[in-house]
């Protein structure tokens, strides 16, 4: 699907063109601190993410990998440091965001009371980003055929199971036609199949939409399946960044032992 | 943080979450489906016990001063006694507290249970206003409806009233004579006093249901404190407000046939 749809329809041209419009961001974090109480989650974190790669984030549970992703997408504000979205300073007061960022939730965070195109139209609908239904239509369909669920508009989304769910998540965040899409979890309860199902989907989205992804995640097969760099978090620090090769040949013992078992099993030709 | 500065947190909170839903009202036109479906919610989940509890406030008001007013030949008066019982102050306070419990402990659950699965954070990422799109639909349902059911509760309270009136043996006092009575007793002002009441419980139970919802973290346990002190806090702000409201109007004379 190209998301620069030729759209006929000429009287909200502003609103449409800007949505139209796709320029993936690059990021920088600088001596990024927050504490909740006592804890001290992230610790003078300093990381560049740069435009249309796509970033994963791996840490064990704890480390801060979540709070990092808030802050980027705006739900928290740090207590100290700077996060820049293409060389702007985001908690600056006259800044205005002018990129679209999109997040897929650990928990899908679809809304019960809508249907799945319902859902995957709400960005569309209450932006007035096109004044015709027929152009929403076919955003929704062309998305919903992206994440392989063709045919299920109509269905309510509690019916949905897990992966289905979380590929309605991420049908919504593309229709945004995003300059970023954050993921939280994407592959956390599910099973292998269908987390390998999601892998692909995040895999195959830069075939159709240009934008920069940070996928956040405890699961060492998917960071080594889909990144293009590996970032390693541990108490609220970046230990390292480089692309999967670098990594895995990192001398660092806590990277070894995190990525021990995927290495295992590449090495022992097993099919993850 | 102390008790007191959480007292006035909250209510800056909560006064702050009013402002916001009323500058939002602006939206309203655009989103009136959103505010016709809640209004029909709140309809469909109140009048049917609605009409039961107002029949029956209206016979018990005609059984405790029925036979008391006969004893001094006073019985012809009961009319007006029962319907400014119910217009001024029961019809407002029951009303309140059935939607209070009905619809606003639902407005508070469905509100709590997006913010503790990351429906309201998802909103947000998608640049969508959480108290325009959820609160400002709810809260403007809300006080439209709550005065239509006031009245309609008077309404089926005053006949319950006058079923009790006539047929009760120690009152007996026929259809025509009771109505005649409300009709010598009743102004407009009273009706109004009952109505500006009902807006100002529907803004109270509204913005404190669903402030409780938002602020709600954690997990399911959490939804259900959550739904149980929106609903506590709602009875209590509406028979504090009721007090003072009355007291106001006492103090301006506000449909008051005497001075107090």
């Amino acid at each position: 699907m190209n998301m620069r749809t030729e759209n006929k329809d000429r009287t909200n041209i502003s609103l449409e063109s800007n949505y139209l419009q796709n320029s993936p961001v690059g990021i920088k974090i600088i001596k990024l601190n927050k504490f909740f109480g006592n804890n001290h989650v992230l610790n003078d974190l300093d990381l560049e993410i740069f435009p249309s790669e796509t970033l994963v984030i791996i840490g064990k549970s704890g480390t801060g990998k979540s709070v990092l992703l808030r802050h980027i997408i705006g739900l928290e504000k740090p207590d100290s440091g700077k996060i820049y979205i293409n060389g702007k300073d985001v908690n600056d007061p006259n800044f205005r965001m002018k990129h679209r960022l999109a997040m897929v939730f650990q928990s899908s965070a679809l809304f019960n009371s809508l249907t799945v195109a319902e859902n995957v139209a709400l960005y569309l609908k209450e932006h007035a980003v096109f004044e015709v239904d027929s152009s929403i239509k076919k955003v929704v369909s062309d998305t919903l055929s992206i994440v392989g669920l063709e045919g299920k508009e109509d269905v309510m989304s509690p019916q949905l199971s897990g992966g289905m769910r979380k590929r309605v998540a991420i049908a919504r965040a593309l229709a945004m036609n995003p300059d970023l899409i954050l993921f939280d979890e994407p592959t956390s309860e599910l099973d292998p199949m269908i987390a390998r199902t999601i892998s692909d989907v995040i895999l195959n989205l830069r075939k159709h939409v240009e934008v920069t992804q940070i996928i956040v995640t405890h699961d060492i097969d998917l960071a080594f399946y889909i990144a293009d760099r590996i970032a390693v978090l541990d108490e609220g620090q970046i230990l390292e960044v480089g692309t999967p090769k670098e990594i895995s040949r990192s001398n660092n013992s806590l990277i070894k032992d995190f990525t021990a078992t995927h290495l295992e099993r590449e090495e022992g030709g097993t099919q993850v | 943080m102390n008790g007191v500065t959480a007292f006035f947190q909250t209510t800056g909170e909560i006064v702050r979450l009013l402002v916001e839903s009323i500058y939002w009202c602006k939206a309203a036109v655009t989103n009136r489906s959103k505010v016709l479906q809640q209004m029909a919610e709140i309809g469909n989940n109140t009048i049917p016990p609605l009409v039961l509890i107002s029949i029956f406030i209206g016979g018990g008001l005609a059984l405790n001063s029925g036979p008391t007013f006969a004893l001094f030949g006073l019985e012809a008066q009961i009319g007006g006694v029962v319907a400014i019982g119910l217009i001024r102050e029961l019809g407002p306070i029951m009303s309140s507290i059935l939607v209070a419990g009905r619809v606003g402990s639902a407005m508070t659950a469905e509100l709590a249970s997006m913010s503790v699965y990351q429906e309201i954070d998802a909103l947000k990422t998608m640049d969508i206003n959480p108290v325009r799109f959820l609160v400002m639909p709810r809260f403007i349902a809300t006080i439209l409806t709550l005065p239509i059911l006031v009245v309609f509760s008077d309404v089926i309270g005053v006949f319950g009233g006058s079923v009790v009136a006539m047929l009760n043996h120690k009152i007996n006092v026929p259809f025509a004579v009771y109505y005649q009575n409300i009709q010598e007793t009743i102004l407009f002002v009273d009706v109004l006093n009952g109505l500006i009441k009902a807006l100002v419980f529907g803004i109270i139970i509204s913005i404190v249901c669903c402030y409780v919802g938002l602020k709600t973290k954690g997990g399911p346990r959490e939804i259900g404190v959550a739904v149980t002190r929106s609903v506590v806090l709602s009875f209590i702000l509406i028979v504090l407000f009721d007090y003072f409201v009355t007291r106001f109007f006492v103090l301006i004379g506000f449909g008051y046939r005497f001075s107090v």
